[in-house]
C-alpha cells in the first residue's frame, strides 16, 4: 500500500479518535462540561495524540530499518559465485534492487502475472525488464534474478505487515485513550507532557544532525584510512586521483587544496575585511538617517544573494575581466579562472558579512565612551581610531574569523571561479582549486564507495568540519570573553 | 587623544585667534575628512558592486526570455504520418521523428520557394535555421491532434541556437565564418526570412515551462522540471523544518532547564548554522542516500538535507521573536489561572507569529538559492521528464533544482548556455525578491513594538 494511503488512514484514525473521546469525556459527565477535570478539547487532544504518535514513530522506524535488515538477510543468502571478479556485493545488490523495482512496476503495469515469471528463462526476464525500462550494471545473472525474486517477495510482504502493524497500533493507541477518557481524567496533564516530549525530541534533532554528520564522516574517513596511508594524505604535496584503476595510482595530498583555499580565503578577506569595517563605520557613526536607511539595506541585499549568482558572475565577468586587462597583458597566464577572480568575488561576498556583524559591535560599545572621547577634544575620526576600534576589537576580531571559516568553506563561487587543477604556485592569476572543489569532483556523478577517490571525500570533508568549527568556537569565545567588559 | 591634551594646554603665547586654524587643527580635521572619505568609498565599492553584480547578470540573461521562431507552412501527408489511416496516436506514434523531420524540410524549402526569397543553400543547409527540436514538437502536435494529417498548416517552429544568437548580438557574420555549425549564407537567409514577417521574436514561455534540453539545442533548454524541483524542496523545507524548529525554539526559550543538556543543545544549533553547507551535502548522501537507501536525484533529499540546514536558522529567529514578547503577558495569562502551555501557545506563540513567519521566510530564501549540497546529492543529474504530482510518490522521482540547472548550464561549452544560466539565475532572483517583499510586509504589517 502506498504511503499516502497509510498517512490519509492515519490522519482519518486520529480525527475519529480525537471526536470519540472528546464526546466520550463529555457523555461521562452528562454534558456538563463544568464537571470536566480539563477542557473539552483536552480529552480529544489526548486521543489524537495516542493514536498517532506512535503509529507514526513506528512507520519511520520501520521504513529506515527495513532496507537495511532486508539487504542484509539477502546478502547472506547470495551465492559465493554471484559476485562477479572484480565487482563488490554492493554493486549486485544495487542490481538485485534494480530487478526487484522492474519486477514490481512490471507486474503493476501488466505486462506479466507472477506465475508467468516463474515459468520464464533468464534471458527472457532480462529482455522483459529491459523492455521495462529497467537497466542493469551488468547482465541478469540466475542468482541475481533468485535473489531479486526472494527481495521483492519479502519486501512486499513486509510492506503488508508495516501497514497492519502501523495502522493496528494507531487503532489500538486510540481506543486505549478513548477508553481513558472519563470525567475525572487529567487530560491536559497528560497532553502537555506528551507536547513537551515531542518539543524535546524536536530541540535534539540538533544534536542527532551534528552527530549525524560527524559519525558519518568519521566513519568513511576511518575506510579511507584503511586504504590509504594518513600520512600520504596530510603531508604529500601531489593530488592526482586516477580516474581508471582503483587506488595503486592516485596520489591524494591536501596540501595543494589547503594552500588554494588559503590563499583565496586571504584574497577575500584582504577585499572583504577593510570594505566592511569602513563601511559600518561610516554606516554607524557618520552617515545621516536617511542616507542609512538607503544603503543599508542594498549593501544587505549582497548578504541574501546566493553564491552561484556570485559564481556565475566570477564565471562570465570577473574572471574574463581579469584576464584581458592583468593576466595576459602582464604575461602571468591566460586563464580566465584563478585564484584573483574567486579571492575577489568571495570577498564581495563576505563584505555585508562582515559591515552588518560589525555594525552590531560598533553599535554596542556604549554611549559614554564616545561621549567622553569627544568631550576632551577629540575629533570624531580620533574617536572611532583610539577609543571604539580598540573596545570593539574582540567582536570584530570574532566577526573576521567566523568570515574566514564562511570563505574556507564557500563552494559555488570556487568551483566557477577558481578552476580545479591542483598546483602549489604563488601566482594569482593562475587556476588553483580548493578542498571544497574537490569534495564536489570526488562525489558528484557515479560514486563507488570502495574506491579511495570516493573516500576522500569524506577526509576532505571532516578536514573542512573541523577547521571550521574551529574557527567557530574561537570566534564564539572570543567574543563571549571579552564583550561582557562593558556590561 | 592623549598628545592632543598634552600639546594644546601649555603654550599660551603662541595661540591665536579661534578664527584662525593653526597648521595641527588643519592636519587633524584634514585626516577627519579623509576617514570620512574612506567610510564613504566603502559605501560605494559595495552599493557599486551590486549594481555590477546585477547589471552583469540582467545584461546577458534577460535575452533568455525572448525566442527567435520562424513561421513556415508544412503539409503532412498521410502516407508518411498514418498508413492505417485510422488516426489511432498509438499506431501514429510508431512514426519517429526522423518521419517528421522531412517534413518540416520541406516546408521550409515551399515557404522559401513561395515569398520568393533567392537562396543559394541547400534544402538541408537550409533546414539548419530549424532547432532539431521543433520536429519533435510538431510530431507531439499531431499525435495531440491527429485531425491535422492530410492538411497543411501553418507552424511557429523555434530558430537553431545560432540563428536565435544572431538576432541577440551573439553570432555575427564574422563569427559564423569561422563556425562549423553556422554559415554566412544561413545568416542571409535568416534576414531574408525577416524581411518577409515570417522570422520574429517573442516572448519565450518555453524557458520557464519546458524541460532541459541536450547539449546541442541550447534553444530548447527550459526550466520546468527545476522550477517544480525547487518548489517539491521548498514545500519539504516548510512542513518540516516550520513545525520542528518552532517547537524546538518553544522549548529552548519557554521550558528549557538552565542545565548542561540545554547548553549542549544551544551550543549545537549556533554551530549548526556556521557548517559549511557542503558538509550538509556529504551527511545527505552518507545518511538518506547510502544509509537510508532513499533514491539520488529525488526532491524528497533534497529537501530533507535543505531542512536540517534550515533549522538553525528558523530557530534562531523564533527565539529572538519569542524573546521579544514582554514577560507581562505571560504573567497575566499565568494569573488568570493559565497553565504554562497555556500561556504559551494561547498567548506568547500568535504575537511572536509574524517574527516567526519573517524568519521562516528568510530561511527559505536560503535553502532557494543553496546550490553545493544538492550537487553531492545527485540533483546535478540531466532530467527531462516532470516529476509526478507528490500525492503520487513525485517527491521520490528525479528532478533539479533552480540553482543546481545554472550550475549544469555553466559547465556546457555552447556559450548559448551563458544565456541560458543568467536567465535562469533572474527567474531564482526574482522568487527571492518576492520571498524578501513578503517577508518585509509581514514584518512591516503586523510587528508590535512593547
Amino acid at each position: 500500500m502506498p504511503l499516502s494511503w497509510i498517512l490519509l488512514i492515519l490522519a482519518v484514525i486520529g480525527t475519529i479518535a480525537f471526536l470519540m473521546a472528546r464526546s466520550r469525556a463529555i457523555g461521562t459527565v452528562d454534558g456538563d462540561a463544568r464537571r470536566l477535570h480539563s477542557l473539552p478539547i483536552y480529552y480529544g487532544l489526548n486521543g489524537a495524540l495516542m493514536a498517532l504518535t506512535p503509529a507514526l514513530g513506528l512507520l519511520v522506524i520501520w521504513l529506515l530499518v527495513q532496507p537495511i535488515l532486508l539487504d542484509r538477510s539477502i546478502l547472506a543468502d547470495l551465492p559465493a559465485g554471484a559476485v562477479p571478479d572484480g565487482g563488490t556485493a554492493a554493486l549486485v545488490m544495487s542490481d538485485v534492487r534494480r530487478v526487484a523495482d522492474g519486477i514490481d512496476s512490471g507486474i503493476s503495469s501488466g505486462s506479466f502475472t507472477r506465475d508467468e515469471l516463474r515459468d520464464l528463462s533468464v534471458e527472457d526476464v532480462g529482455g522483459l525488464l529491459a523492455s521495462e525500462g529497467t537497466a542493469l550494471g551488468s547482465a541478469l545473472t540466475g542468482e541475481v534474478l533468485t535473489a531479486a525474486t526472494s527481495y521483492w517477495q519479502a519486501r512486499s510482504s513486509l510492506s503488508w505487515i508495516m501497514t497492519i502493524a502501523v495502522i493496528g497500533l494507531a487503532l489500538i493507541g486510540g481506543a486505549w485513550a478513548v477508553s481513558r477518557s472519563r470525567g475525572e481524567f487529567r487530560a491536559r496533564n497528560v497532553v502537555e507532557r506528551g507536547v513537551l516530549i515531542l518539543m524535546i525530541a524536536a530541540a535534539s534533532i540538533a544534536i542527532l544532525t551534528t552527530l549525524g554528520i560527524v559519525l558519518s564522516m568519521l566513519f568513511e574517513t576511518a575506510n579511507f584510512f584503511r586504504q590509504y596511508s594518513w600520512t600520504e594524505f596530510f603531508f604529500s604535496t601531489t593530488w592526482s586521483p586516477s580516474f581508471s584503476g582503483r587506488g595503486g595510482a592516485s596520489q591524494l595530498g591536501i596540501l595543494p587544496l589547503l594552500w588554494g583555499t588559503l590563499y583565496i580565503s586571504t584574497i577575500a578577506l584582504i577585499v572583504a575585511v577593510p570594505i566592511g569595517l569602513f563601511a559600518a563605520i561610516y554606516l554607524s557613526e557618520y552617515a545621516g538617517k536617511k542616507f542609512r536607511s538607503v544603503a543599508k539595506p542594498l549593501i544587505e541585499i549582497l548578504a541574501g544573494i546566493p553564491t552561484i549568482v556570485y559564481g556565475l558572475f566570477a564565471l562570465i565577468t570577473v574572471g574574463p575581466f581579469l584576464r584581458d586587462a592583468f593576466a595576459s597583458p602582464l604575461g602571468l597566464g591566460n586563464s580566465a579562472s584563478s585564484v584573483m577572480t574567486a579571492g575577489l568575488v568571495m570577498g564581495i561576498m563576505l563584505i555585508p558579512f562582515v559591515s552588518s556583524l560589525s555594525d552590531d559591535i560598533i553599535n554596542a560599545v556604549p554611549q559614554a565612551m564616545r561621549d567622553g572621547s569627544l568631550g576632551l577634544g577629540a575629533t570624531k575620526s580620533e574617536t572611532i581610531r583610539q577609543v571604539i576600534v580598540p573596545a570593539a576589537l574582540p567582536g570584530i576580531v570574532g566577526a573576521v574569523l567566523l568570515a574566514a571559516s564562511r570563505a574556507i568553506g564557500e563552494t559555488m563561487i570556487v568551483v566557477l571561479g577558481a578552476g580545479a587543477a591542483a598546483r602549489l604556485d604563488l601566482n594569482p592569476f593562475e587556476a588553483m582549486t580548493t578542498v571544497t572543489v574537490k569534495i564536489v569532483s570526488q562525489l558528484t556523478g557515479d560514486t563507488d564507495f570502495a574506491s579511495p577517490e570516493t573516500l576522500v571525500a569524506f577526509a576532505l570533508g571532516l578536514t573542512l568540519f573541523v577547521i571550521t568549527l574551529g574557527l567557530n568556537v574561537l570566534a564564539l569565545f572570543i567574543v563571549r570573553k571579552y564583550r561582557e567588559q562593558y556590561e | 587623544m592623549t598628545d592632543a591634551t598634552a600639546n594644546t594646554a601649555p603654550t599660551g603665547a603662541g595661540q591665536g585667534s579661534l578664527l584662525i586654524k593653526d597648521s595641527r587643527t588643519a592636519k587633524r580635521n584634514g585626516a577627519e575628512g579623509r576617514f570620512k572619505m574612506y567610510g564613504l568609498i566603502a559605501v560605494c565599492i559595495g552599493i557599486a558592486m551590486l549594481i555590477l553584480l546585477l547589471t552583469s547578470i540582467l545584461t546577458s540573461g534577460l535575452s533568455a526570455f525572448r525566442q527567435t521562431t520562424i513561421q513556415i507552412e508544412v503539409t503532412l501527408p498521410e502516407e508518411k504520418l498514418d498508413k492505417s489511416g485510422v488516426r489511432d496516436p498509438e499506431v501514429m506514434a510508431k512514426v519517429t521523428t526522423f518521419g517528421y523531420a522531412p517534413l518540416l524540410r520541406d516546408g521550409l524549402e515551399a515557404t522559401i520557394a513561395a515569398n520568393g526569397i533567392e537562396t543559394e543553400l541547400s534544402a538541408k543547409d537550409a533546414a539548419e535555421l530549424i532547432s532539431d527540436e521543433s520536429v519533435a514538437q510538431l510530431r507531439n502536435r499531431v499525435l495531440r491532434n491527429p485531425d491535422l494529417i492530410g492538411q497543411t498548416v501553418s507552424v511557429e517552429v523555434m530558430a537553431s541556437g545560432r540563428i536565435d544568437g544572431f538576432y541577440k548580438g551573439r553570432v555575427t557574420y564574422a563569427s559564423a565564418e569561422r563556425d562549423t555549425n553556422i554559415s554566412p549564407a544561413q545568416l542571409q537567409l535568416a534576414e531574408a526570412l525577416e524581411d518577409k514577417g515570417l522570422l520574429n521574436t517573442s516572448f519565450n514561455w518555453l524557458f520557464l515551462t519546458a524541460p532541459d534540453a541536450s547539449d546541442t539545442r541550447p534553444e530548447a533548454a527550459g526550466l520546468g522540471v527545476a522550477i517544480l524541483g525547487s518548489l517539491y524542496m521548498m514545500l519539504i523545507v516548510l512542513v518540516l523544518a516550520l513545525p520542528i524548529g518552532v517547537a524546538a525554539s518553544i522549548y529552548l526559550e519557554e521550558f528549557a532547564p538552565q542545565n548542561r543538556w540545554t547548553d549542549l543543545v544551544e551550543v549545537n544549533i549556533s554551530n549548526l548554522a556556521a557548517v559549511p553547507s557542503i558538509v550538509f551535502g556529504i551527511l545527505g548522501l552518507a545518511i538518506f542516500i547510502n544509509f537510508a537507501g532513499l533514491p539520488q536525484s529525488a526532491p524528497i533529499v533534497g529537501g530533507l538535507v535543505l531542512t536540517l540546514m534550515t533549522l538553525p536558522t528558523i530557530i534562531i529567529a523564533t527565539r529572538a521573536a519569542l524573546k521579544s514578547v514582554p514577560p507581562s503577558i505571560r504573567d497575566a495569562a499565568l494569573g488568570l489561572g493559565a497553565s504554562r502551555m497555556q500561556s504559551v501557545f494561547h498567548h506568547v506563540l500568535p504575537l511572536a507569529m509574524p517574527g516567526i513567519l519573517t524568519g521562516t521566510i528568510l530561511g527559505l530564501a536560503q535553502a532557494l538559492g543553496e546550490t553545493a549540497p544538492l550537487l553531492l546529492i545527485g540533483m546535478v543529474a540531466f532530467v527531462r521528464e516532470y516529476p509526478e504530482a507528490p500525492w503520487e510518490g513525485g517527491l521520490f522521482d528525479p528532478a533539479t533544482a533552480l540553482p543546481v540547472q545554472v550550475f549544469n548550464w555553466t559547465q556546457r561549452s555552447d556559450p548559448a548556455f551563458v544565456e541560458r544560466a543568467s536567465g535562469a539565475i533572474i527567474v531564482l532572483l526574482v522568487f527571492l525578491l518576492l520571498m524578501n517583499l513578503t517577508a518585509i510586509f509581514l514584518r512591516r504589517r503586523f510587528e508590535r513594538r512593547w
